[in-house]
Formats: structure tokens, sequence, C-alpha cells
């Protein structure tokens, strides 16, 4: 330990800051890198739920107008008072 | 007196959309069949409210949301048991996105809060503004935008929770990065 200190001069102006390096390398390394790889992610993955979303939602309304709504719609609009 | 024809056709063009909405509150094709009909039997008998030249779907919208809320969340418990029957209405299997990841959506879909995933679809699928979406729920433009975000957002962390496990290389790049630092 005392060898180190006396050996490593330059490295001792450094050690104060190596001493906070290890949590900071470990707080900077492990938020860093993932936040850059979720904004990513985030992105391809907002795109994607537009997608599926409409996907999902056309998906439906391909199926057109089913036939007893159309009678249903017809019928009414033909009626004199019944709709009142 | 007789409906004006533009008027019923207007109603007409509007009931597919109406039916997907319908069918994303409901989750079943048969409810959401049963809501669309009560909608356009109310719609139809007040039409006299309808203002011709204003926007027909976010009228009819409005009216299908409200008869959901006052009726059928009586039932909730029999209306989230969605699953299986919403299968039926797919009848062309969307298969450019992949059964499996589409099946993934539909799961982390129907996890978001009901008024979330209702924002989310007027804004992401119907195609109605923030104005008409806040409009047909009743709500503030600000309280629309917040639930459409926080709707993206959930849903980003449900779908991205797979993506990390599906996609090896995401894995194996965090690692190799978080290991190149040390």
């Amino acid at each position: 330990m005392k060898s180190r200190k006396t050996a490593n001069i330059e490295p001792a102006a450094a050690e104060p800051a190596e001493a906070d390096k290890p949590e900071a390398q470990d707080g900077m390394g492990r938020t860093l890198t993932p936040r850059k790889t979720e904004v990513r992610l985030g992105r391809e993955i907002q795109v994607r739920i537009g997608q599926q979303l409409r996907a999902m939602y056309d998906d439906v309304v391909n199926q057109g107008v089913p036939d007893h709504i159309t009678d249903l719609v017809r019928r009414l609009s033909e009626q004199d008072d019944g709709a009142q | 007196m007789k409906l004006d024809p533009a008027i019923r056709d207007q109603v007409l063009a509007t009931v597919p959309s109406l039916r997907a909405f319908a069918i994303s509150l409901c989750g079943n094709i048969d409810r959401a069949d049963d809501l669309v009909q009560e909608t356009l039997l109310r719609a139809l008998a007040h039409i006299d409210s309808f203002q011709p030249g204003t926007n027909m779907p976010a009228w009819l919208f409005t009216i299908l949301r409200n008869l959901f809320r006052s009726e059928y969340r009586k039932r909730r418990r029999e209306v989230e048991d969605a699953d299986g029957r919403y299968a039926d209405t797919l009848k062309s299997n969307p298969e450019q996105t992949g059964r499996v990841e589409f099946e993934e959506f539909r799961a982390a879909l129907s996890r978001l809060p009901s008024d979330q995933r209702e924002a989310l679809i007027l804004v992401g699928a119907s195609g109605f503004s923030y104005e008409d979406a806040a409009n047909i729920c009743g709500c503030a433009v600000g309280t629309i935008k917040s639930r459409v975000n926080r709707a993206r957002t959930r849903l980003a962390d449900l779908l991205a929770i797979d993506s990390v496990d599906d996609f090896g290389p995401d894995r194996a790049t965090r690692a190799v990065l978080a290991g190149g630092r040390n």
C-alpha cells in the first residue's frame, strides 16, 4: 500500500479521481450505454406500435359494413316517423 | 321524415371505423356489433341534433363511447374476458407483421388502462385530431395528449422487454459496451 504511494507519484494525483471512478464509471457505463440503446429501441418500437395499431384497426375497417347494419340503417332511414 | 340520403351515406361510411373502435373498447366482436347497432339506433333517432357539415365520425364515436361507458361498463367482468373471440374478428390474418408479434402487441395493448388505450386508438388508429378525440372523450386536449403519451411509453416498455429477449445482438452489444468500460 505504502510502496504504491511512493512508487506512483503521477497516479497519486489521479488517485482521488480513481477512487471516484469505479463508482462513476459503473454509473456512467450502466446508465449511458443502455440509454442510447433504449432511445434507438424506443424509436423502432414507436414505429412498430403505430404500424400494429393501424394494422389491427384496419383489419376490422376492411371488413366493411356488415349486411345487417346496412339493412338496419336503410330501414330506419326510410321510416316516416318510426325513428322519432 | 325521411333521412337525407347524403346523411345516411355518411353514417354508413363511418360504420367500419365505428366497429373497429367498438371492438377496441369491448374486445369482443359480438358485443361490439351490438354496441354499434345501439349507437346507430340512437343516432338515427336523434339525427336532428346532428349539424350537417360537422364531423359525422366524431358525432357517432361520441354516442358510441357514451353508450359503452354507461351500459357496458356495468358488465366489466364479462367484458374483460375479451381474448378468445377477438381473434375471430381477424379474418385477414396480418401475416406481414407476424402472428406472434401481433399477439404480443394485442396483449400489451390490453394491459393499458382503458382511458389510455381509448385515446391511443382514437388518435393513432382512427386518425382523429387531439381536439376531436378530446371532444369524443369529454376531456381537455392536454388530457388526451398525456394519455396518448403515457400509452405509447407504457406500450414501448412492455414491448421493449420482449425485444431485448428476442434480439440477442442487443444484449450482446450491451455486454460488450459495458465490459469495454472496465
